[in-house]
Parts: structure tokens; C-alpha cells; sequence
């Protein structure tokens, strides 16, 4: 119901995108392509899901990207140098992050500051850190490594289906279930439809917040190991931008930036568009890797400008003449 | 739930409530007691203290003093949450439900119906449904709440109040943003609940509709309790009086002792004057050297009638002189251009600008006037700044202060400084001594007569009918957004300007009686 027709939007342009591609490079449309474009995308689509709670909620997480970094060179540190089992490794930083996240939620709501300096902060905060654990890329040779990149199920076409994009998958699902089934979906759009509206009726604004950066967070971290998974090594500089990446993916996918309306759905869908133009490159062969961020950015400026023009036109009339008369 | 005794037991008491913030008294010693199944009007002007009681009773405002007694068990939430849970919920002016939200998950927020943790949608749609129906509404409650008017939102939030077991109702000006049918409505709505036994608070400034729906009403007036009738026995003119009125001190114009001055130059004019919708047309004359005070209850057109003549709202038909020449207001910057000051009733919002200090409030105006490429030096700036913190004796006498921590009184005469340093030729003055202390509201009565000897024309408005009675050398009265009356001379006084408000023939009668 909510944000169905930017979603629809958003679901047109990925086929017919995809329809384009296939015309021009026809071994596009084959599973293995789709496939491995699932597995390269993994980690953007775990932490984008976790962005879409944010957004709709009328906030914004600057640090997830810098978490995910942390995650990387924590974990391979962790499994390498400190000789910690990699499940331990796994539980401790996604409880580090979660942390992270609460704690930010929670300065968010008690100093009642804007969630973009706050998150900022958080992103100098643990890019920084992961810095001070390593400068230097670190290999991860764990055998549970390797076990995690070799197990993949077949699909027809002989397209294969990586553990790791099983997470994401599994993770969208979850997110869109989360949203959309449970009071704590519903208290989310109540947060971005008014924050002292919402509290007026009865939403314990302050745990939800720490909830929403919380659940931001954790996801960075799972997306942390994802990547990790994904480059068998754990580097401080990995993972740049990548907050950046998931805003656009998420505001492609048809959630309003000003919070209210949304859903994990579209912000897939946005994942797969990024996705497809970076295959289309790839397929080219003669386009620099940076036309990606250029056809990204257009298409932004296009869901930004076709969002503007919903929300004009969804305005009540009645609220223009409540303003009239007082 | 109703109790057939007579009199009907009393659902909400209130005892004693004092609120101050700061120096200023919002409440001082104000009883309040709603009966189950009446519908109670909570009545007063601005600054009566009205939304100040409803939000220490909702606990949005901590009291100072007193108690509440919610069905004889003292109350005292500490959020609006906490008195909605305790049974008492308000629904404001402007829509608190979220429109971006389903019209059911509206009524159900954070109470839905739910299974292994899911929200049972279906079940939530068929309740809201049902109980919206109760409410005459028959919607497609899955609808974002947005895409409905006002009025249906209105009915959603009451529904929802209603449906959280509350006992009490407080709507908050309900009526202020609908048309006549959807005030039946409303009005079918709130009689209904009452039958059910649920106490209502209807504050409401249309005095036609207070009648129509009210048992009892309570009256406030600067913080204070005036009384509490049953409606059917007050005379509408005995209304307006606790409203207005003070201990109805036979004041009359000090000015008018003068004897009246038909020779002052007219200052400006202004002749079948008007915006539809606004303000009724209207003629009126300023002249030099004179008060003219506009007297009316809220609403009435007062603030409307000084936006129309400042040129901060256009008017829509006649003419305007000023000096005998014909002129065009069509924006305050017209107003300021032809020597017109105005100070607005929300000082803090409209008026003074609080980080900046006394010295750059006061030439503001000034340096406006005359445009950015004629600065004003400092030397000139300190000069203006001392001049007029002498003259209007701003307090403390220190020009480098950021306005922003004067007292009310104080903020008020940097306000009339600003207009003053522009030599106006006709200053209006929107509720002057509101929300300052007695001591300063003498002041700056005296300073308003001071001004009016130096030949400045003056345009007030004010609640309080004593004072205006005492400035005034004329008095305009409006009622429902026309000007129904002037008096000069020896006709200003308290009984006549409440005549002219009430005006039916009967009550007119009582008054002169």
C-alpha cells in the first residue's frame, strides 16, 4: 500500500533496464550473470535494508559504511593474529556494532541532535578505529573461509547462488517482513510521519530510536562480515562510500528522504538497478567503472524530482484551506 | 457508566491550579469542575489561560499548585501519554494523527491487534472500521490519513481518544477549520458521547456555537477563574462581560474630558476598506494627536482590520488616503514607506528579534527604511539607542543586551523604540500590555498618551475595555469581522463597548438598565 506506486516506478526501470542490457549483450540475461551480480551486491543490499528502517523513520546513518570497514579488519585480525574461532570473532563484533548503533541512537534522542552530525561523528569515529587496528589490508585464511566461498547451490542455467547472497536474500526478506508485519514496522513509519505526533500517541520514541540505529548498525556488521566473506580480507579502507551507495539505493527504490514512506522492497530493487549498471559496464569493457556513479547520479536526480511531483499532487486540498483560514 | 443522580456527579476536578513561567501568572488559584455526560465550555480571551489549564491538566505543563481529581482519585500525569492513559485525552486545533499513516493504523497505533508478533492487519482494518461507523464515517479505512479532509481527521482523532477509554474529552478549538455541515457533525458527535457519559471540553472562541452545544461554561481571565453558569441562564451579554469585563469599574475616557478635537488634522483615512473574507469593509479615520482603540472578542477582525490599514495584508476594494492623498498599501514595506509603524500581538514571533541586542533592535526598522545603501554608523546607531532607552526608560539601561532576556515590558518598548526611531506619523499597536506586569502596564499606557500629545496618530487594540476606555478618544467595536460601532466622547465607556459586542436588543436593554 504505502510508497507502491515510486516502487512500481522503481521496478519498470530495473526491466526495462535489464531488457535494454539483454538486447545489446545477450549473455546478460543468463542466471550466472544474475547470479554473480546477487553475490557482488551482497553486502550493499544487507546494510541498504538496514538504511530504508532509517530513512523511512526520518533519520539517516552516515556510519554504515565505516562499520563495515571496522567489521572487516576486526574479524581478520581476530581470526588471524588474535586466534580467535571465527564464530566468536562474528558474535562479538556484531554485538560491538549493535552497540554502536544503540549508542548512537540513543545521543540522537536524549541530546535531541540532527541524526546526520551524530552518525557523522560515528563514521569518523569508526573509520578511525579501524585505522588504529590496522593500516595494512589483512588476508583472512581461515578454512571456514574458503568452505563459505565454495558452497553455492546450483541454479538451471548454471547461474550459482553464494552463501552469501543467500544472507542478503534472507535478510531482505526478513526486512520486509519486519516492516511491514510487526508494530515495530508500524512505529517506524509513525516516527517519519511526525516524531511528536508519534510520541503524543503513545510510540516510546526514545527506545525506537535506539532500536532503528541499532538494527542500522547490526546489519552494517553482518554486511561487515558479508564483505569480508566476499574479499577473504579484512582492510581499513574498504567499504568507502558505501553509506552513500545505500542512501541512493534506497531513495531510488522509492522511500521519501524526508521519512514516512518506503519500503525494502524498492531499496532492493535500487540495489539490483546499481547492480545492473555496473554489470552493463563490465560487459562493455570500454567504459570507465566511474560512468556507474554518472548513471547512479541520474537516476537519483530522477526519483528525487519524481518524488517532488507525488507528494505535490498527493497533498490533501483540505490542508491548504485548514492553512487559509487561521 | 451514567449516574441518573441529580446533580450528575462530578467527573473532573480541579482545585486550586496556580502555573507560572517565570514572572508571568498563567494560572493563579483556578477551579475547574466537569460533570459526567456535560458538555463544558472553557471559555476566555487570549491569554485567558486556557490552553495553559488543559496542558497542566494533560500534564504537558508541570503545576505549580493545586490538584486534579479524575472520578475523586487525584491525578497527576506527568506526560500527555500518561493522561491519556488515565482516561483523560485531548484533541487539538491542528490534527495530531499521522497523515502519512493508514487511517486504521491511525486508531490503532502501538494497541494492534496481534498474533506470534504480527499485526493482524485484516482484523485491525475491520475494527477501525467498526468503530468509525459508531461515528456516522464510512471510509476506506486502509487510506492513507492524509487523503482526507480536516473534518474526517478530526473525527479520527476523537475516535480514537474515545476508544482509549477516555472519560474525558478536551477538543481544543475543534471547530476553528470546518465548514457549517461538518460543525453538525462535530456537534452530533460530541452529543452522542456525552449521552455515553463522557465529560467534554469544548474550547471554542465562536461564542453562537458555545450556546448551541454547551450545558455549563467556565470563564478564565488573565490566569484567573471568573465564574462557572449554566448557559441556559446567562444572558449573552452577561457572557461577554465575565470575558472582558474587570470589576466593571465605571471608567470613563480620561480623554474624553478634553472634550473632543473635530479640528485634528486627519492623518490617514480609509474608506469602504476591505478584503472579503477578511474584513467587512469599513471606513475609518486616523487623525494626529488622537487614540483610536479597537475594541471586539477574539476574532472579531481587530488584529484583521491592522494588517488591512499597515498594508501587511492587501485589501480587495476602497481607498486609502494618507495626508489627503490617495495611496496603495500592498505590503508592510507601503506601510513603512508612508510613516506607518506596527507592533504585533506575538512580540516573540513577530516582533522582537531575540539573540540580536537592544541597540540593533531599535534601529532595525530605521535602517530598513532607509534601504542598505545608507548604513547607519554606529555613532548614529548608539545615539538612536540611548535617546530612546532613556525616553521609554528600557530596563536595564543597557543598549549591548540581546533583547531576548528583557522582561516582557521591557521587550515591548524596545518594539514601540524600533517604530518610534522611524518617525511615524501612525503608530498601531496590537495588544500592547499583553503578558506584562502590572508596573509596566501602566507605563506604557502613559506612553501611549505621551506619544498621542506629540501629535502621533495611534491605533490600539486591546481585550482590556478598562484600559482602552481610558486611552481611547475614540472606540471602534467589531463584531464577526465588521466594524459594528464607533463611540467618542462621553459614550466610551465599559457597558457601551460590551453593548455593542453582544449587541441584541435585549441585552442592550439589560445593560443600559
Amino acid at each position: 500500500m504505502k510508497g507502491l506506486p515510486p516502487v512500481l516506478i522503481t521496478a519498470v526501470v530495473l526491466v526495462a533496464g535489464f531488457a535494454l542490457c539483454a538486447l545489446q549483450f545477450p549473455n546478460i540475461a543468463s542466471t550466472r550473470v544474475v547470479g554473480n551480480l546477487l553475490t557482488d551486491n551482497a553486502f550493499l543490499g544487507i546494510v541498504a535494508t538496514g538504511m530504508t528502517f532509517v530513512i523511512i523513520s526520518g533519520g539517516i546513518d552516515l556510519s554504515v559504511g565505516s562499520v563495515i570497514g571496522f567489521t572487516t579488519v576486526f574479524v581478520a585480525l581476530a581470526i588471524e593474529r588474535w586466534g580467535v574461532p571465527p564464530l566468536v570473532a562474528f558474535v562479538a563484533i556484531l554485538a560491538l556494532s549493535a552497540a554502536f548503533g544503540a549508542a548512537m541512537g540513543a545521543i540522537i534522542h536524549v541530546f535531541d541532535l540532527p541524526p546526520f552530525i551524530v552518525t557523522l561523528a560515528g563514521m569518523f569515529l569508526a573509520r578511525g578505529a579501524s585505522f588504529l587496528l590496522s593500516t595494512e589490508s589483512v588476508p583472512i585464511t581461515a578454512p571456514v573461509y574458503a568452505s563459505v566461498s565454495d558452497f553455492a547451490l546450483r541454479i538451471p542455467g548454471g547461474g550459482r547462488l553464494t552463501a552469501i547472497a543467500i544472507i542478503m536474500l534472507a535478510i531482505v526478506i526478513g526486512g520486509v517482513l519486519l516492516l511491514r508485519l510487526t508494530r515495530f514496522g508500524a512505529n517506524v513509519y509513525a516516527l517519519g510521519g511526525g516524531r511528536a505526533t508519534a510520541s503524543l500517541m503513545g510510540v516510546a520514541v526514545g527506545k525506537m530510536t535506539v532500536k532503528i540505529y541499532m538494527l542500522s548498525s547490526l546489519l552494517a556488521g553482518i554486511a561487515g562480515i558479508v564483505f569480508s566473506f566476499y574479499t577473504s580480507a579484512g582492510y581499513s579502507l574498504s567499504a568507502v562510500g558505501v553509506e552513500l551507495d545505500s542512501i541512493a539505493a534506497v531513495v531510488i527504490g522509492g522511500t521519501l528522504l524526508t521519512g514516512g514512506q518506503g519500503s525494502v522492497i524498492g531499496t532492493f530493487l535500487g540495489v539490483l538497478i546499481q547492480g545492473m549498471i555496473q554489470t552493463y559496464i563490465n560487459f562493455d569493457g570500454t567504459l570507465s567503472s566511474w560512468w556507474t556513479k554518472i548513471a547512479t547520479g541520474v537516476l537519483l536526480f530522477a526519483f528525487i524530482a519524481l518524488q517532488q511531483g507525488l507528494v505535490a499532487l498527493a497533498r490533501p486540498p483540505a490542508a491548504k484551506r485548514a492553512g487559509a483560514v487561521s | 457508566m451514567e449516574n441518573s443522580l441529580d446533580p450528575a456527579p462530578s467527573l473532573l476536578e480541579v482545585r486550586g491550579i496556580s502555573k507560572s513561567f517565570g514572572a508571568v501568572r498563567a494560572l493563579q488559584e483556578v477551579d475547574f469542575t466537569l460533570r459526567a455526560g456535560e458538555i463544558h465550555a472553557l471559555l476566555g480571551e487570549n491569554g485567558a489561560g486556557k490552553s495553559t489549564l488543559i496542558k497542566v491538566i494533560t500534564g504537558v505543563f508541570p503545576r505549580d499548585a493545586g490538584v486534579v481529581r479524575l472520578g475523586g482519585e487525584e491525578v497527576a500525569p506527568r506526560s500527555a501519554k500518561a493522561a491519556l492513559q488515565a482516561g483523560i485525552a485531548t484533541v487539538y486545533q491542528e490534527v495530531n494523527l499521522l497523515p502519512n499513516l493508514s487511517v486504521a493504523q491511525n486508531l490503532f497505533l502501538d494497541r494492534q491487534p496481534m498474533r506470534f508478533g504480527i499485526v493482524r492487519e485484516g482484523e485491525m482494518r475491520r475494527r477501525a472500521k467498526a468503530l468509525l461507523t459508531e461515528f456516522g464515517l464510512d471510509i476506506d479505512v486502509a487510506a492513507p490519513l492524509g487523503n482526507y479532509s480536516v473534518a474526517i481527521q478530526h473525527v479520527t482523532a476523537i475516535a480514537r481518544a474515545v476508544d482509549l477509554s477516555a472519560r474525558v474529552l478536551i477538543l481544543d478549538e475543534p471547530t476553528a477549520s470546518l465548514d457549517r455541515h461538518e460543525v453538525e457533525i462535530l456537534f452530533g458527535i460530541m452529543r452522542q458521547l456525552a449521552k455515553r457519559g463522557i465529560g467534554i471540553v469544548f474550547v471554542s472562541h465562536f461564542l453562537d456555537q458555545v450556546y448551541e452545544i454547551s450545558d455549563r461554561i467556565t470563564v478564565l481571565r488573565n490566569g484567573r477563574l471568573v465564574g462557572e453558569r449554566e448557559i441556559a441562564s446567562l444572558p449573552r451579554l452577561e457572557l461577554i462581560r465575565m470575558m472582558l469585563g474587570r470589576e466593571l469599574a465605571e471608567t470613563t475616557s480620561a480623554r474624553a474630558a478634553v472634550g473632543e478635537h473635530k479640528a485634528r488634522e486627519i492623518c490617514a483615512s480609509f474608506e469602504s476598506y476591505g478584503k472579503a473574507g477578511y474584513v467587512a469593509p469599513f471606513n475609518l479615520e486616523l487623525r494626529h494627536g488622537e487614540v483610536v482603540g479597537l475594541a471586539g472578542l477574539l476574532g472579531s477582525g481587530r488584529t484583521e482590520t491592522a494588517r488591512l490599514v499597515f498594508g501587511a495584508e492587501r485589501a480587495d476594494g476602497g481607498h486609502a488616503r494618507v495626508e489627503g492623498a490617495a495611496v496603495r498599501l500592498q505590503s508592510p514595506r507601503d506601510g513603512v514607506r508612508h510613516g506607518f509603524g506596527y507592533c504585533p500581538e506575538e512580540r516573540k514571533t513577530d516582533g522582537i528579534v531575540a539573540e540580536l541586542t537592544v541597540r540593533e533592535n531599535i534601529v532595525l526598522a530605521l535602517q530598513a527604511k532607509r534601504g542598505l545603501h545608507r548604513p547607519l554608523s554606529r555613532r548614529e546607531q548608539d545615539e538612536i539607542a540611548r535617546r530612546y532607552v532613556k525616553m521609554l526608560d528600557i530596563r536595564p539601561p543597557d543598549a549591548e543586551r540581546p533583547v531576548g532576556l528583557l522582561s516582557g515590558g521591557n521587550q515591548q518598548k524596545v518594539l514601540l523604540a524600533r517604530w518610534l526611531a522611524t518617525s511615524p506619523r501612525l503608530l498601531v499597536l496590537d495588544e500592547p500590555t499583553r503578558g506584562i506586569d502590572v508596573g509596566a502596564h501602566a507605563e506604557i499606557i502613559r506612553l501611549i498618551r505621551e506619544l498621542c500629545d506629540d501629535g502621533l496618530a495611534l491605533l490600539v487594540i486591546s481585550s482590556e475595555l478598562d484600559e482602552i476606555v481610558t486611552y481611547s478618544d475614540r472606540v471602534v467595536v467589531l463584531r464577526d469581522r465588521t466594524h459594528v460601532e464607533e463611540l467618542s466622547g462621553e459614550a466610551i465607556d465599559v457597558t457601551n463597548i460590551l453593548a455593542a459586542i453582544a449587541a441584541d436588543g435585549a441585552a442592550m436593554q439589560e445593560a443600559r438598565a
